[in-house]
């Protein structure tokens, strides 16, 4: 594909991942914000995808399989098998930073983000750098997101979100990541994503509900 | 300033204060097919401004000039606006001055002129719409500027016909993230700047839950008939100006002849029509926010039109 394609393809990319970021700030539906989360997936997947497709590289290619298959299925069923029964409506109710708010922090946020990797940035003038700051965007709402947020699957989001943020720097800003450390790196997160997914179900079982900040003390 | 912009000037006027009650008919007739319903036609606004010109008008006690005047300066500003929006033309003589900040600041004179007679009033309903009304035009402001320069960077001005005639140029353009980001700005901008839904419902009869129908409940008559026709002229001129930012198709330029003004009001006529009915149609599926959820919905709205500049700035291919 030429050059002018795949910078256009690379910034569609970039932009959705930025935008479903701020989607999920905004949506206090659970249930949309793990759709939002599929949608970043399939994003962030379309980069090393591309960057495969432009160099020939057949392993960023299967990287960038993985990581669609990862990011944009598995881990947003995961989360909306927690969220059926009695959680399948669950909000945040209660934020601790409002909607408002949180939108105009998101844009410091991003604002923050852009002058941070502006080294970065200068570093390589391809487009695909370029749009490396999106990445540190998302690492910066990701960890907005798991500081404000009191339901515990609102926090595996949110952490999710920090994940994806880290592999679109990865993506962005190197030649590529092999098969190897990219599975290493997914298999962790699913294990964790996995592990709270459960303890989750534990918490909602035993205390009625998966507000966080309820719990503050040991009980017997 | 030529004979071609001159004369695309005055039919753009022309169009928006003729054509704007049109255009609002058509969007209710949408709206009412949709919901089932047979609607009033796509004339019935002007046969009601007709109607409420040959009504008695009465003023109520105690109101001043301000009550008295604020019609005809919201008229006045939205005929001034139609001259210099690019719609019809980008040579329109009113160049020198057709920013984007003396556009939005227009606007705003004709909010504020609406907000002080609602106060003016001094009935609890007119301060009760004034205040909203404050509220969204507060927010909406930073929206709309930042929204509107994010579409201003590719063409290395505010101004609004050479962004226009930039994305004639390259039309492009608007298919990138920022554009699309903008977009979903200005959609909720427009919203809220023509008091229509999901921010304002201009049908609704609950007095509670108007803002712009709160602040002209007391008017009557020939000076109703004035607003109403300046809030219709608003409509016309932000559409327009949305489609045109995003296609400038058809657009005269500044040597046109007279086969070229008239290809540039069927375009716009085309394009507004087009973009009125999507809205109305979207209109049909969202319900109003709450008041307190308004900024919220406008801070979204901001974040966009601040990601869009982001976009614009830093993602853009340069040269390409």
């Amino acid at each position: 594909m030429s050059a002018h394609t795949y910078a256009t393809l690379v910034d569609l990319a970039a932009g959705t991942l930025l935008l479903s970021a701020v989607l999920v700030v905004w949506r206090r539906d659970l249930q949309a914000t793990a759709r939002l989360l599929a949608v970043q997936g399939a994003a962030l997947g379309a980069i090393p995808i591309l960057s495969g497709v432009r160099r020939g590289d057949v392993q960023l290619v299967v990287v960038g399989v993985a990581v669609v298959t990862l990011r944009a299925v598995v881990f947003p069923k995961l989360i909306a098998v927690r969220l059926r029964g009695e959680l399948a409506h669950e909000r945040e109710g209660a934020p601790l930073v409002n909607t408002t708010a949180s939108l105009l922090v998101t844009a410091t946020l991003v604002i923050v983000a852009y002058a941070l990797s502006r080294p970065l940035v200068r570093l390589d003038a391809s487009s695909a750098a370029r749009a490396a700051p999106v990445g540190y965007a998302l690492v910066l709402i990701g960890v907005f997101l798991l500081v404000t947020r009191r339901k515990a699957l609102s926090q595996v989001v949110a952490f999710l979100v920090l994940d994806n943020g880290i592999d679109a720097v990865a993506f962005l800003a190197t030649l590529g990541v092999p098969v190897v450390v990219e599975l290493g790196a997914s298999l962790d997160v699913l294990l964790a994503v996995v592990i709270l997914g459960v303890l989750t179900g534990r918490m909602h079982a035993k205390f009625g509900g998966t507000d966080l900040d309820e719990l503050r003390e040991l009980r017997e | 300033m030529t004979g071609a912009g001159v004369a695309g000037a005055a039919v753009q006027v022309v169009a928006v204060a003729a054509g704007s009650p049109l255009l609002v008919g058509w969007m209710r007739q949408v709206r009412a097919r949709l919901e089932g319903r047979i609607g009033s036609g796509v004339l019935q606004p002007y046969r009601d401004l007709r109607k409420l010109a040959r009504k008695q008008s009465i003023v109520p006690e105690g109101t001043t000039v301000v009550f008295a005047t604020a019609p005809a300066f919201i008229a006045a500003t939205m005929l001034v606006v139609a001259a210099i929006v690019p719609t019809v033309t980008v040579a329109s003589p009113m160049d020198g001055v057709g920013d984007l900040f003396v556009v939005v600041g227009l606007l705003l004179i004709a909010t504020v002129a609406l907000i002080l007679a609602a106060l003016d009033t001094g009935t609890p309903f007119g301060g009760m719409g004034a205040s909203r009304e404050t509220t969204i035009a507060a927010l909406v402001e930073p929206a709309i500027l930042v929204a509107v320069f994010a579409l201003s960077i590719r063409a290395n001005s505010s101004n609004l016909a050479a962004i226009v005639t930039a994305t004639a140029h390259r039309p492009g353009d608007v298919l990138t993230p920022a554009g699309a980001l903008a977009f979903a700005a200005l959609v909720v901008v427009v919203a809220a700047e023509t008091g229509r839904l999901p921010i304002d419902n201009p049908a609704t009869h609950l007095e509670l839950t108007m803002v712009h129908e709160a602040m002209v409940l007391e008017y009557s008559g020939p000076r109703l008939a004035l607003v109403e026709w300046g809030a219709s002229m608003r409509l016309a001129v932000l559409v327009g100006l949305l489609a045109n930012l995003y296609l400038p198709i058809g657009v005269a330029g500044a040597h046109a002849g007279a086969a070229g003004l008239v290809v540039g009001v069927g375009a716009i006529a085309a394009k507004t029509a087009l973009l009125a009915g999507a809205l109305a149609a979207g209109e049909v599926f969202v319900a109003k926010v709450r008041l307190f959820r308004v900024p919220e919905l406008l801070a979204g709205s901001f974040l966009l039109g601040l990601l869009a500049v982001t976009a614009a700035y830093f993602l853009a291919p340069r040269g390409a």
